[in-house]
């Protein structure tokens, strides 16, 4: 019905537009016209189809590779950084771990080397005192023995003085000043009377 | 018909050029050809038809988006300045293509109910099927292929008309060498504007063109009309 009725529009069209001379109805396909525009679709679809799009497609996938390619290695990266900081940060507590191992090691050290060194300083000390001390002792004694000779001869002398006679006579002389010192030690200590006694009895023999 | 070898050249020297060597990387000239590419491939095809049927029926909506395109530009290119697509031709190659491509995508995704399910769309009461088979006929297998002809056509002669007026226009008033010739400037400016124009048209056509194509694809591919 529609078919019809436009067929018969379009032909009246055409039949005025014969009419009207050149003027052609741009709605009316010439043959000529549809078969180039079909070649040229024609050319076209088989550009489009076997060139370009499948240049497209690889680049595409070549580009989506790329990318997963790079954001694997990134990852790998940093899964390599990660693993060599956890490494450093481990030998850097190794490293103070030891550092105070070894701090407290010195300390113990020099505590130990202060105290040997402090021994020894006291013993040393104690061994210069005994020393001293036996020193003094033998010097104490050399007095003592010179001192009483000398003591003798002066107290004799005085008495030879005091009665005008000469007690130069040595075995009398000796056995007096023995007898009073004698009797001197003994009266101030009854210990050391014996060792006097002794030392005069060598003394006058 | 010699302007619509010379858009065919140009768009298979730019394509030529565009994809020879292709880099991971692109630079300028490879990023446009992609972006155009780009645009007929996730904006229109895989956005209404899915990656997987978008990329069987890629080659043939790449082509006809850029046959357009670049068919309707040369409207405006100076000394070719008449629209491929503004003669009947390739329009209407196209809108049989096109019109072919729908039906063919029904008829392999349902071979048996294709027809049966255009006609007699299923959920709709039996007894309005005497009304509805009428108009899915008329809108499905007749006025398709129409519109998309006629729309393209007279988008780009009434396009071609205009700029031809304004520039006769701007001669005559100038030729007429009075106080007239003062019109040619407004004429020619009007002119000027509507080749602006006549690019956004000529996008706008080729995209609405491919648009409608994939759009009757999708639905003959879908399960239910």
């Amino acid at each position: 019905m529609s078919f019809s009725l436009a067929t018969t529009a379009i032909s009246a069209v055409v039949r005025a537009a014969e009419e009207g001379g050149e003027a052609h109805n741009p709605v009316l396909p010439e043959t000529p016209d549809i078969i180039w525009s079909a070649v040229c679709f024609v050319v076209l679809f088989i550009f489009f189809w076997r060139a370009v799009l499948p240049r497209i497609k690889k680049l595409l996938d070549e580009r989506g590779e790329a990318i997963e390619g790079n954001i694997e290695k990134a990852d790998v990266a940093q899964r390599e950084a990660e693993a060599v900081l956890e490494q450093y940060t481990a030998q850097l507590a190794d490293a103070r771990v030891e550092a105070g191992t070894i701090r407290e090691q010195a300390r113990h050290d020099g505590q130990r080397i202060l105290a040997e060194l402090k021994e020894q300083a006291n013993s040393e000390a104690a061994r210069i005192a005994a020393n001293a001390q036996a020193q003094i002792e033998a010097e104490r004694q050399a007095a003592v023995v010179s001192l009483r000779s000398e003591v003798g001869t002066l107290a004799i002398d005085l008495a030879s003085g005091v009665i005008g006679e000469s007690l130069t006579d040595d075995r009398r002389s000796a056995a007096i000043v023995d007898r009073f010192l004698a009797d001197l030690e003994a009266s101030e200590t009854r210990a050391g009377g014996s060792s006097s006694t002794s030392s005069t009895g060598a003394v006058s023999s | 018909m010699i302007i619509r070898f010379i858009a065919v050249l140009a768009i298979i020297i730019v394509f030529w050029l565009g994809t020879r060597k292709m880099k991971i990387v692109p630079g300028r000239f490879q990023s446009l050809v992609e972006m155009g590419l780009d645009l007929v491939r996730v904006n229109i095809a895989e956005d209404l038809l899915g990656k997987k049927d978008g990329r069987r029926f890629l080659p043939i909506l790449t082509t006809m988006f850029f046959m357009v395109l670049f068919m309707n530009l040369t409207g405006i290119i100076p000394f070719l300045n008449i629209a491929g697509t503004s003669v009947i031709g390739v329009p209407l190659v196209l809108a049989i293509v096109s019109y072919v491509t729908f039906i063919y995508a029904g008829v392999r995704k349902h071979p048996a109910a294709f027809f049966k399910n255009s006609l007699f769309p299923p959920g709709v009461p039996p007894v309005l099927y005497i009304i509805v088979a009428p108009i899915e006929l008329v809108s499905t297998f007749i006025l398709r292929p129409i519109t998309l002809t006629l729309r393209l056509l007279m988008n780009m002669i009434v396009g071609h008309l205009l700029l031809v007026l304004f520039f006769t226009a701007t001669s005559f008033f100038l030729l007429l060498g009075n106080g007239f010739s003062l019109f040619s400037i407004g004429t020619l400016a009007f002119g000027f504007a509507f080749t602006l124009f006549e690019i956004l048209v000529a996008v706008l056509q080729a995209y609405v063109f491919t648009l409608l194509t994939t759009v009757y694809i999708q639905l003959a591919l879908a399960d239910e009309h």
